[in-house]
């Protein structure tokens, strides 16, 4: 660990929480169809779709048909994904002649990136055509992070309204977010991306002539000299930047953001790690400012907070270790070399970088990597594996991560009610039965997936076993993070095994389907019977949600639910390849 | 539903041609014009031949040459198959995997640690100063060249850290090898 490590995770820190006061007063405009300076430029657009999709742009849903809007546009654009893979092969824009993709990741991507997982079992650049990662893959990155923001203010305004039957219109929602928030963002960040070396054009991939050329060793003892190197080029650059803006994650190369043409420099990683933060930390100040009570809204984003600023001390502190089985080896920390666990990183990022990216990208649901993951020290692994369980509500994925947060605040305040023996109260909403059992479903859907799944897996040697790259505990670590992963919609993966088989192709594409749609529902659910109620004023007995005692309370439920739900999975898993590994076991 | 799945489906066609097509094409437009080295992958030329990019790294094995990191990207530095090698830390391929490294670098004191640990890209262009460093009694004595001369050249090629803050400071190898093989050889 170094005083620059920690000076740039401080900075990262303190932009996130500067920049979300502006980002999310803006949002407020859009959402609640004010002024905004893009008006002259975003308007005509707006009302241009309108019309074309014949939307009535004033007419307001019940939870119900908002719902119903929801998921019948998810399933449109899921199969034209997925018919577009299948026939890549006669399409444009296939500079590699790739043949179409087979049905069953054609199916796990489609699904991946519909509900903004963007889990890969496939390599992209031998994988997708230029079209398909453009047409295909980029465009579920707008609409999957904007259905994410239109869900959270749909949810937003269930709380904000009272005695009313809608909760808003996803069109228009759905609309103004990309219009407004998405598009423009994501333009700004793809050509500060291009001018650091991110690439973006549509080459055929590159040949160059190696330096040195090598020999390699070939099978039965032969070997051969290697005098080229194959460059994979591309249009990244725009999709690099909707995939952090929108949370998303879904890598343009294998090697996702360590790829040096996705991120090429220390600045377009401080960057990219800015740009998954900041929506979701700006939706906090949305929150707020919709529900009339600001500090509610900043009482949220410090509970968000501390468990980030946690995860990330924890995991960078863990990365800096020296490995206890590497001998002849230089591991610490000096003026030259950044130290700690290096392999699977790389060295314009260091540790300090590594693990802040890895902190960043699991506390919210998206999944991009600088640094790959399955190469942690256990500890260090710990981290992003805790972070997803924990249900991606520490900032979160776009609009996601801020309606995950919202039902533990419903069980916050529901404890707390409990605790002083009064019917609780949110915001003035009495949280009653029916709020609690759809909180709970919200919350119960989530590891009974997850661990069900890996269950399963584990008694399957040949299916679910043979497939690990790595064994002993590190083995579980891997099926636990793939199922944590795909059902949390994260999208990051323990990477070195091979998940291109249809046992996990189809479990977790069913993991990620029930992992967003069904836990969208009971959320709506909440927000449309929210929305209902009355306002009862606040009084001497209400539990106010606007101090640091609330913020203690809902990181301590959080913790609490996560801990009781994956604390025996996790002690088997990295846990105990810590203390194997630290007693001289490999496996 | 009917009428929400027709308004699902226009709006779907309708935002493709926008986001999947309009965007992408935007952003290259306006790369092209401002930034056209970057947007093509700072393709490097030397006598008229594509020898590499300078954000991707390239294989250096032998003594001439610094060394790059070990690589887990296709046979080593493919840069059409980046990836990293998803070992665990207590894994024992890793450790024999390091250990033999350590046997190739193996100098003057411990070997700095990323010089046996692959990227996570299997592309990293860069070495850490204290890899470069370790490697320059080798490469001087392999040229011919005096230690010092050789030192010259890497202290010359440590990229230090973005805005004297960000990332760690580093030394991209096929730009310091490339420069290695423009001095004039003495053997």
């Amino acid at each position: 660990m170094s005083l620059n490590g920690w000076l740039q995770i401080l900075l990262f820190i303190a932009l996130v929480l500067l920049l979300a006061q502006p980002v999310g007063s803006y949002m407020t405009l859009v959402f609640e169809r004010r002024r905004t300076w893009l008006d002259g430029v975003c308007g005509p657009v707006e009302r241009l779709l309108y019309r074309l999709a014949g939307i009535d742009a004033d007419y307001e849903m019940r939870w119900t048909e908002y719902a119903v809007a929801m998921l019948v546009f998810s399933a449109v654009t899921l199969v034209l994904t997925y018919l577009m893979e299948r026939l890549q092969g006669i399409l444009p824009l296939n500079t590699q002649h790739l043949p179409g993709v087979p049905a069953d990741v054609a199916l796990n991507t489609a699904i991946s990136f519909t509900t903004n997982t963007n889990w890969q079992s496939y390599v992209p650049e031998t994988t997708m055509s230029y079209l398909t990662q453009m047409v295909g893959l980029a465009t579920h990155n707008f609409w999957s992070a904007a259905v994410g923001l239109a869900l959270a203010i749909a949810f937003v305004r269930g709380i904000a309204r009272r005695e009313s039957s809608t909760l808003g219109n996803f069109w228009v929602d759905l609309t103004r977010a990309t219009l407004w928030v998405l598009l423009p963002m994501s333009l700004v960040l793809a050509i500060a991306l291009v001018s650091q070396g991110v690439v973006q054009n549509f080459r055929p991939y590159d040949r160059a002539t190696l330096v040195e050329p090598q020999r390699i060793a070939g099978s039965g003892g032969q070997s051969s000299t290697m005098t080229t190197q194959t460059i994979a080029q591309g249009p990244v650059a725009s999709q690099e930047a909707i995939k952090m803006l929108g949370t998303n994650g879904g890598g343009f190369f294998n090697a996702n953001s360590a790829h040096p043409f996705e991120n090429p420099t220390p600045l377009t990683n401080f960057l990219e790690m800015l740009a998954i933060f900041l929506l979701p930390a700006g939706l906090t100040v949305t929150l707020g400012q919709i529900v009339g009570s600001p500090k509610h809204g900043r009482a949220v984003l410090a509970a968000m907070t501390i468990l980030f600023a946690v995860g990330v001390m924890a995991c960078y502190w863990a990365e800096s270790q020296p490995n206890p089985l590497m001998h002849g080896v230089a591991q610490g920390h000096s003026e030259q070399q950044s130290g700690g666990n290096m392999e699977g990183k790389e060295v314009r990022f260091g540790v300090a970088n590594s693990a802040l990216f890895a902190t960043v990208t699991t506390d919210a649901s998206c999944g991009a990597v600088n640094a790959m993951h399955d190469s942690f020290t256990p500890l260090g692994g710990l981290v992003p594996m805790v972070n997803i369980l924990l249900g991606e509500i520490v900032f979160g994925g776009v609009g996601a991560g801020l309606y995950g947060m919202l039902v533990f605040v419903v069980i916050a305040v529901f404890i707390a009610g409990l605790m002083v023996g009064r019917t609780p109260e949110y915001l003035g909403k009495k949280i009653e039965s029916y709020d609690v059992q759809m909180s709970m479903l919200y919350l119960l859907i989530f590891p009974l997936v997850i661990l069900g799944f890996a269950a399963v897996s584990v008694m399957m040697p040949s299916t679910g076993l043979s497939v690990l790259a790595n064994k002993g505990p590190h083995g579980l670590s891997e099926i636990l993070y793939a199922y944590a992963s795909a059902t949390g919609n994260n999208g990051s993966a323990f990477a070195g095994s091979n998940w291109n088989t249809h046992w996990y192709n189809y479990s977790t594409g069913v993991a990620m389907f029930i992992g967003r749609f069904l836990m969208i529902v009971p959320m709506l659910a909440i927000a449309g019977n929210l929305a209902r109620k009355k306002i009862v004023p606040a009084s001497a007995g209400t539990f106010p949600v606007t101090t640091p005692l609330f913020t203690l309370l809902l990181v301590g439920v959080i913790v609490v639910v996560g801990a009781l739900t994956f604390f025996p999975a996790i002690s088997l898993g990295p846990v105990l390849e810590h203390l194997l590994l630290h007693a001289g076991q490999t496996f | 539903m009917k009428k929400q799945i027709t308004i699902a489906v226009l709006y779907t066609l309708l935002t493709t041609v926008l986001l999947g097509v309009g965007y992408p094409l935007a952003v290259t437009a306006v790369a092209r014009l401002l930034f056209h080295r970057q947007a093509d992958g700072e393709l490097i030329m030397r006598d008229g031949h594509l020898v590499g990019s300078a954000l991707i790294g390239q294989p250096f094995t032998g003594p001439r040459y610094f060394h790059s990191r070990p690589s887990a990207a296709g046979a080593g530095y493919d840069a059409s198959a980046s990836s990293g090698s998803n070992l665990a830390a207590s894994s024992k391929a890793l450790l024999d995997r390091t250990e033999a490294s350590v046997a190739v670098e193996k100098n003057d004191g411990p070997v700095p640690v990323d010089l046996v640990t692959a990227s996570g890209s299997g592309l990293d262009p860069d070495i850490t100063p204290a890899a470069a460093f370790y490697q320059v009694a080798r490469v001087a004595a392999a040229r011919g060249l005096p230690v010092q001369v050789v030192e010259d050249l890497v202290q010359k090629h440590v990229t230090e850290r973005q805005f004297g803050l960000l990332g760690e400071p580093r030394v991209h190898v096929l730009e310091l090898n490339l420069a290695l093989d423009a001095m004039a050889p003495k053997s």
